[in-house]
């Protein structure tokens, strides 16, 4: 297992190598390149010579690239056109929301998805199995952003049931530990804060949530009804096992290993779908900041936080990797 | 020995016929036409195939079935701040907030919306598949170098990748298409490759390796046609994703900023801003994509229940 | 010799399998047989011909939807067919076990071969779970699985299919059932490994005077294990005999034609192989003629239910055989079964 661990952390270096070569000539590439990435679209002509000068860009191509990559690696990629600050402390401040909000969109697809789409499959033919399967096919064809908004406009601004912007009321004024607010608020015991922070995901959380359960419930639907024709299944049967133990110990327990690799194929989903969901209920995580970038031409911060988005989506999916070779034996053997 | 009078054995083997039983294997069906045939008999895969056929035909006679025209402005008088006048007499889905037709503008936005799915898709898969049968039909270090691109590229969730492409390119229709198809383009390499590999490394493939056919014609008479249905199940499905895709681009302010080429996802975008005041100028548009969307994924499910063994239960 | 009460009662025995918007079909119909305690009876005949949704239909395994089953199953003289689910699995894996035929998917992968057999005694016996594992170990043993312990922790895939379906026996045998049903155990096996199972299923029949309902279509495994035989031909038996007989002089010309497509020793060298016409596919109702018809060469006008006016029927054929045909081999009264395989042909 250690071994399989080691393996695919050396696998990531080429893969992060590539990701660096992608984005330092995608920046190059820009109309106006780096400098006026740096500098903002108001830079004169004057102020783009003088900073490229002062970063090497006249150099050799690989020599800025070198340097580029020696920046990274410190985690350094500059400073936001609009903000002035360093990308990487933007990156933190804002991760945690967007990580809150990934875990909740996860836990309402899950948690409802599995379930469901056991249902279905237990009840084939049924008009609950019918449903989930229409409603599955529709969740995915739904646009996230306009969910979004219908979300909000709904329970939101109709009915006023739930917050449908922000992370946490301001009038809060909640203390701050990790920026993750929600756990800020146990660590702190302002539970009010914690709760408050709890509200606030609610409607984002579904609408990003809503096409992973989509996927999650076709999956695990299809996944039991092809375990339950399983050899092994009727063995289990002949064993004269009491069906709980049959569907616990034999179906639910397999039928779960696609599902399994299906929720570690949300990431990707996932992170695109939070730059949709936090710009619509002005959320404040990494999302938002990459709309607010695309909006102001802050290239610098979508460089950064791209790559740095990328890793951590490549890390996600070595994580899944891992927890499926703990799930499954023969994986494991490979 | 046979003592069977011929009127009988005629009958008997009416009677065979009659219950189903062919002599010959399928009676030499091949694979395609019975995949159609399974096709043909899902309810499922004719409704996919009905709705898309239908938004086909309208935007294909777009301009003849459009009431009006979709740029001109027209009960200007009745829009007011916090007011956007609704349906009425000549106007069955009401005007936007520039008083342009709703229903003229979405059914000549369904020409663009189409046009930026199927282009952006068919891109993604003449691109893809390239990459593919070079990594999957060569192997070796053209397979290493090129699958390790495409793993780079996957790297990157599909949305980031759209923007940054967007971006870079500036903001047109053509940029939105490139933008779509460059994140489709690793997907389809690598369903390809896979498939091909599979096929490689089949039974009928090492026979015809034995009796000395060779490499190309194998790979490109045998494997290749063999290895496309999984293409052509994700490519039906790619097209609904990709006209999602370029809505969320529009939104993201990506989008074509041409007015004079109505898009689904544009008007969706537009319209968030009069979301309270008139819901339906958003309502409306957003059906049109999820309604084209289901249509593509009905059709592509289906496809693959006909064209994977597996499913065949 | 007082016949022993049988184990298994099989009477007129239907499956009827109706689909949805498909027209149901007749997977075994009026299929009828007993086991006594220490017997062993095949069920032999082509892939398809019924024998295996005979088996799941006396154990109860089959699903209930869109599966209709009528007839009559008494075990141990209670009747199984139409029995609660609860009642049902309370007999399996404790009075009646089942061994199928691929043991590679019959096994479930994710879970280690000790739990599928420690589950099957913490179901139907009152063990703790340590009493549970050294009884597994003990079973894996007597199967002939060298060093128990360690195997009990590994998956499936880590074991040969050999020893795969040596642990499917373990797990049958568990309870010590009365009734053991083996399903082709041995079609997905190496030759030599095949011989070692069917010597552990004999043994096991010597040892512990179970029944034994053996599903085959080889025919060598009929010769070596059976004492009686039902040869099963699109859903129905059409012919029974003890082992002996069967070999000696097969009436059914569907038997007839099994036996001359397998190679004999004393055949001699170059002697013709004769492979029946046809293939199972090449079947009429049984409700128009014989279903075997179609590919008999001793087929007449009169097997056809049009022509004789009735269905073909199973008749009492000689001393503890049965026949369904009306134009058997026939055998001259004064030559002995080993002669007759000229007449065959």
């Amino acid at each position: 297992m250690l071994r399989f661990i080691v393996r695919r952390l050396l696998q990531l270096i080429p893969i992060l190598l590539g990701l660096s070569v992608l984005l330092f000539a995608w920046l190059r590439a820009l109309p106006g390149g780096p400098a006026q990435a740096a500098l903002g679209e108001r830079a004169t002509p004057e102020d783009i010579a003088r900073y490229n000068e002062l970063f090497g860009l006249d150099e050799p191509i690989y020599v800025q690239y070198l340097r580029f990559l020696g920046r990274a690696v410190q985690l350094d990629f500059g400073t936001s056109a609009r903000t002035g600050r360093a990308v990487t402390t933007e990156f933190l401040e804002r991760m945690p929301g967007t990580v809150e909000l990934t875990i909740f969109a996860m836990i309402f697809a899950i948690g409802v998805g599995i379930p469901l789409g056991y249902l279905a499959a237990r009840k084939h033919g049924s008009w609950l199995d019918s449903t989930s399967v229409i409603g599955s096919l529709l969740g995915v064809a739904i646009p996230v952003f306009f969910l979004a908004y219908l979300l909000r406009l709904v329970f939101a601004v109709e009915l006023g049931w739930l917050p449908g912007s922000g992370r946490q009321d301001v009038r809060m004024d909640a203390t701050r530990i990790t920026n993750f607010y929600v756990l800020d608020g146990l660590l702190t015991r302002e539970w009010d804060a914690a709760w408050d922070a709890v509200l606030h995901l609610v409607l984002p959380a579904i609408a990003l949530g809503t096409i992973p359960l989509a996927i999650i419930v076709r999956i695990t639907r299809a996944s039991v009804l092809d375990v339950v024709n399983e050899d092994y299944v009727r063995t289990a049967n002949a064993k004269g096992l009491a069906t709980a133990t049959v569907r616990r110990r034999h179906i639910i327990r397999n039928a779960l290993l696609p599902v399994s690799t299906t929720i570690g194929l949300q990431a990707g989903l996932l992170l695109s779908g939070a730059v949709l969901t936090e710009t619509v209920f002005a959320f404040g995580g990494v999302g938002s900041a990459i709309y607010e970038a695309i909006f102001s031409r802050d290239f610098a911060v979508l460089q950064g936080f791209i790559l740095l988005l990328a890793v951590v989506y490549v890390l996600i999916n070595l994580l899944v990797d891992i927890s499926y070779g703990l799930l499954d034996p023969r994986v494991r053997a490979r | 020995m046979t003592a069977f009078g011929d009127v009988r054995r005629r009958r008997i083997d009416e009677l065979a016929a009659r219950a189903g039983a062919v002599p010959e294997g399928e009676g030499g069906v091949s694979l395609t036409r019975s995949a159609f045939r399974r096709l043909r008999r899902n309810p499922v895969a004719i409704i996919g195939a009905v709705i898309v056929l239908v938004f086909l035909l309208v935007a294909a006679f777009a301009p003849l079935l459009a009431p009006r025209d979709p740029l001109a402005q027209t009960l200007l008088s009745q829009i007011r701040p916090g007011s956007i006048p609704g349906a009425q007499e000549g106007f069955p889905l009401g005007v936007d907030n520039l008083g342009r037709d709703l229903l003229s503008r979405l059914i000549m936005g369904s020409r663009q919306s189409l046009m930026i799915g199927v282009v952006s898709t068919v891109l993604g898969v003449v691109v893809g598949m390239a990459l593919g049968v070079l990594a999957g039909g060569l192997g070796g270090w053209v397979d290493t170098v090129v699958m390790r691109f495409v793993d780079i590229v996957l790297s990157i969730p599909s949305l980031l990748m759209a923007i940054s492409i967007s971006v870079l390119l500036g903001q047109n229709q053509y940029a939105l298409m490139i933008a779509i198809a460059v994140t489709q383009v690793p997907i389809f390499a690598r369903l390809l490759r896979g498939s091909m590999l599979a096929q490689r490394n089949s039974d009928y493939a090492l026979a015809a390796t034995a009796l000395g056919v060779k490499k190309g014609r194998i790979i490109f008479g045998h494997v290749l046609p063999n290895s496309l249905s999984p293409v052509i199940v994700q490519g039906t499905l790619s097209l609904a994703t990709a006209i999602i895709e370029a809505a969320a681009l529009s939104f993201l302010g990506l989008g074509d900023p041409d007015l004079a080429r109505p898009e689904w996802g544009a008007m969706l975008a537009n319209a968030q801003a009069f979301l309270s005041i008139r819901p339906e100028l958003a309502v409306y548009p957003a059906l049109c994509i999820i309604v084209v969307a289901l249509g593509f994924t009905l059709l592509g499910e289906s496809l693959r229940e006909a064209l994977d063994p597996k499913f065949r239960r | 010799m007082i016949p022993a009460e049988p184990v298994l009662e099989v009477e007129d025995l239907a499956v009827r399998f109706t689909r949805r918007g498909e027209q149901p079909t007749r997977a075994v119909d009026g299929v009828s047989f007993s086991v006594a305690p220490g017997e062993t009876v095949g069920l032999v005949g082509e892939s398809g011909c019924g024998k295996s949704v005979t088996s799941l239909a006396v154990m109860g395994l089959l699903p209930r939807r869109g599966v209709e089953v009528s007839g009559s199953v008494r075990f141990q003289g209670q009747e199984l067919v139409g029995a609660p689910d609860s009642q049902l699995r309370r007999l399996r894996g404790a009075d009646m076990a089942m061994v199928f035929q691929d043991p590679l998917s019959s096994l479930n992968p994710t879970v280690p071969i000790g739990t599928q057999v420690t589950e099957v005694l913490l179901e139907h016996r009152d063990m703790s779970k340590k009493e549970a594992v050294d009884e597994a170990a003990a079973l894996l043993d007597k199967v002939g699985i060298p060093d128990p312990r360690r195997r009990l922790k590994e998956y499936p895939h880590q074991l040969s299919g050999g020893m795969r379906q040596r642990a499917l026996i373990a797990m049958a045998l568990a309870c010590s059932p009365r009734l053991l049903i083996a399903d082709e155990p041995t079609t997905a096996l190496d030759v030599t490994i095949q011989a070692q199972i069917l010597e552990l299923l004999r043994e096991l029949v010597v040892d512990t005077g179970t029944a034994l309902v053996m599903i085959t279509h080889d025919l060598g495994v009929v010769a070596g294990l059976c004492d009686r035989v039902h040869v099963m031909y699109a859903g129905k038996i059409i012919e029974t005999a003890d082992r002996h007989d069967l070999f000696a002089r097969p009436r059914q010309p569907y038997t007839g034609g099994l036996l001359a497509s397998v190679p004999r020793l004393d055949g001699g060298r170059g002697a013709p192989l004769t492979p029946i016409r046809g293939s199972a596919r090449d079947t009429i109702p049984w409700a128009e003629g014989c279903a075997f018809a179609p590919r008999c060469d001793n087929a007449q006008d009169d097997c056809l239910t049009e022509v004789a006016g009735s269905t073909v029927s199973l008749e009492p054929d000689g001393p503890g055989r049965e026949l369904r045909c009306r134009h058997p081999i026939q055998y001259p009264p004064s030559t002995g079964g080993a002669t007759a395989s000229g007449v065959l042909r």
